[in-house]
């Protein structure tokens, strides 16, 4: 392996605590962060070393499970164990709690923006995602509950350039969902994995989707036309498994949107990054690891995020409490 | 009504300066002392709920793996149990131990079902913050006076 994954800082974000959850904004100067403390704090870069510029306390009552930025980089959305979804409007280094949105029956596992920005989705233990349409007046409003899962949702995740979503649960199963008649419905289920499917990521394209599951793989599909052309559903087909490298649950996986290098994030402290083989079948993938720190953190691995903007430059957060930022290069 | 063996002291034991890794005795301790079943008064050890032999520690893989059995078969309280199992090492043990907890093959109907949620951090995480679940664990794991 000829390609590096080399730490650039690492510092602790969520003191006494497990940070669960790291974004960057779209500009890719500022990283959100948020944890079991309750807190979600704003960083920002001074030279070489990251800085926090702001400290959200008392947005919510439990552990803070998920951030995300609005397409605009405007607008901070946090999904918490409270059961709330609290939408934060920035103004400077500053932001002020907008509204909070209200409905799930129990802990909220994550908030997506969609990339018009008049979209929100979340999942909740509760089974269900819910889809919300946002005004020019920054109100919020849910026009669809979907309940395509039968356990817990983990992670919703947006086509980066379609309305499409897609969600995956401890039920093992993926669920890719579109809108039909102002309503939004389950178009297909994508079954393989064996246990609890924990992270979901699309690739630069929007052709194909990666998942991350306990049962410790990741599988790459892809959508295939429909031969009979009956109805509206599309067929997802796994193109791809690659096991045998993650040595514990697989948390996290981001498909980077500059280089379409595959990163992962593990419970067995670690974080991969795997590279795509140009020269095979589309339709046959193949993926190689392509950097390997095995040691990335003293605890598990939960989140792993590529910047939008500077290639190669990544963050993982951890267990321990800490975030960790590295310049992944791969020698063409 | 059987007690889970105890092995004697070897002369490395005894030696104040052999480096302590954890092992599967020290793990059995931690959990023997201090967990009791909700519903009966004696403690897990005494209803043998928790063997020594089910104890699996790796100090240099830094894993921690542990079996129990519950009382009956389809007993309820077997989340609570594998829970405060897996708070009691979670706090007793370094931040570097991975720590599984399971129900051991074939002692439960519902061992799949309990297992995965024992499992899962996040539900775990999510769960101890519920205050009137943390109490409850927390009751479990009163520690019973013990003489050796």
């Amino acid at each position: 392996m000829k390609d590096t994954l080399a730490l650039l800082q690492k510092f602790n974000a969520h003191p006494d605590s497990r940070c669960w959850y790291v974004a960057w904004n779209p500009k890719g100067t500022l990283l959100a962060s948020c944890g079991g403390d309750r807190a979600i704090r704003i960083w920002g870069r001074e030279g070489d070393s990251w800085e926090c510029k702001t400290v959200l306390q008392d947005g919510h009552q439990r552990a803070v499970r998920k951030v995300a930025w609005s397409p605009c980089g405007n607008y901070l959305a946090s999904a918490s164990f409270d059961a709330t979804t609290c939408i934060w409007k920035k103004k400077n280094d500053d932001f002020e709690c907008l509204t909070v949105l209200e409905g799930h029956e129990n802990e909220v596992k994550c908030v997506a923006w969609a990339p018009s920005g008049n979209l929100l989705a979340t999942c909740s233990r509760d089974k269900s995602v819910w889809i919300w349409e946002v005004d020019e007046e920054d109100e919020y409003e849910c026009v669809s509950v979907v309940n395509s899962h039968t356990q817990d949702v983990k992670h919703v995740v947006w086509h980066p350039t379609q309305e499409l979503l897609a969600s995956c649960s401890y039920d093992n199963n993926v669920c890719v969902y579109k809108e039909e008649d102002d309503d939004w419905e389950c178009r297909a289920t994508l079954e393989g994995h064996t246990s609890t499917v924990w992270g979901l990521t699309f690739d630069p394209s929007g052709q194909r989707l990666a998942s991350c599951s306990d049962d410790r793989t990741v599988k790459i599909w892809k959508e295939c036309q429909p031969g009979g052309g009956q109805g509206t559903d599309t067929a997802w087909k796994c193109v791809c498994t690659l096991s045998g490298f993650h040595g514990r649950t697989v948390y996290d996986i981001a498909w980077c949107p500059l280089t379409g290098a595959l990163a992962t994030a593990c419970g067995d402290d670690g974080v991969r990054v795997f590279k795509e083989d140009e020269t095979a079948d589309p339709d046959q993938p193949v993926f190689s690891l392509s950097a390997h720190v095995p040691k990335a953190h003293s605890q598990d691995v939960n989140c792993i995020a590529w910047n939008p903007k500077e290639a190669g430059l990544l963050v993982s957060c951890s267990d321990n409490g800490e975030i960790a930022v590295w310049n992944y290069q791969s020698e063409v | 009504m059987s007690v889970g063996t105890r092995l004697e002291n070897t002369t490395e034991d005894e030696d104040e300066d052999v480096a302590d890794p954890i092992d599967d005795r020290e793990i059995f301790d931690i959990l023997s002392v201090s967990i009791n079943d909700p519903e009966h008064p004696l403690s897990l050890e005494e209803l043998n709920v928790v063997e020594q032999v089910r104890v699996r520690v790796d100090d240099q893989e830094n894993t921690v793996g542990v079996e129990f059995t519950p009382t009956i078969p389809h007993c309820s309280m077997a989340t609570l149990i594998g829970l405060s199992i897996k708070v009691k090492l979670l706090r007793s043990l370094p931040e570097r131990f991975k720590i599984d907890v399971h129900i051991t093959p074939g002692t439960h109907t519902s061992e799949d079902a309990v297992n995965k949620q024992l499992a899962d951090k996040e539900r775990v995480a999510a769960a101890l913050e519920n205050s009137q679940l943390l109490e409850v664990v927390n009751q479990c794991l009163i520690s019973n006076a013990r003489t050796s």
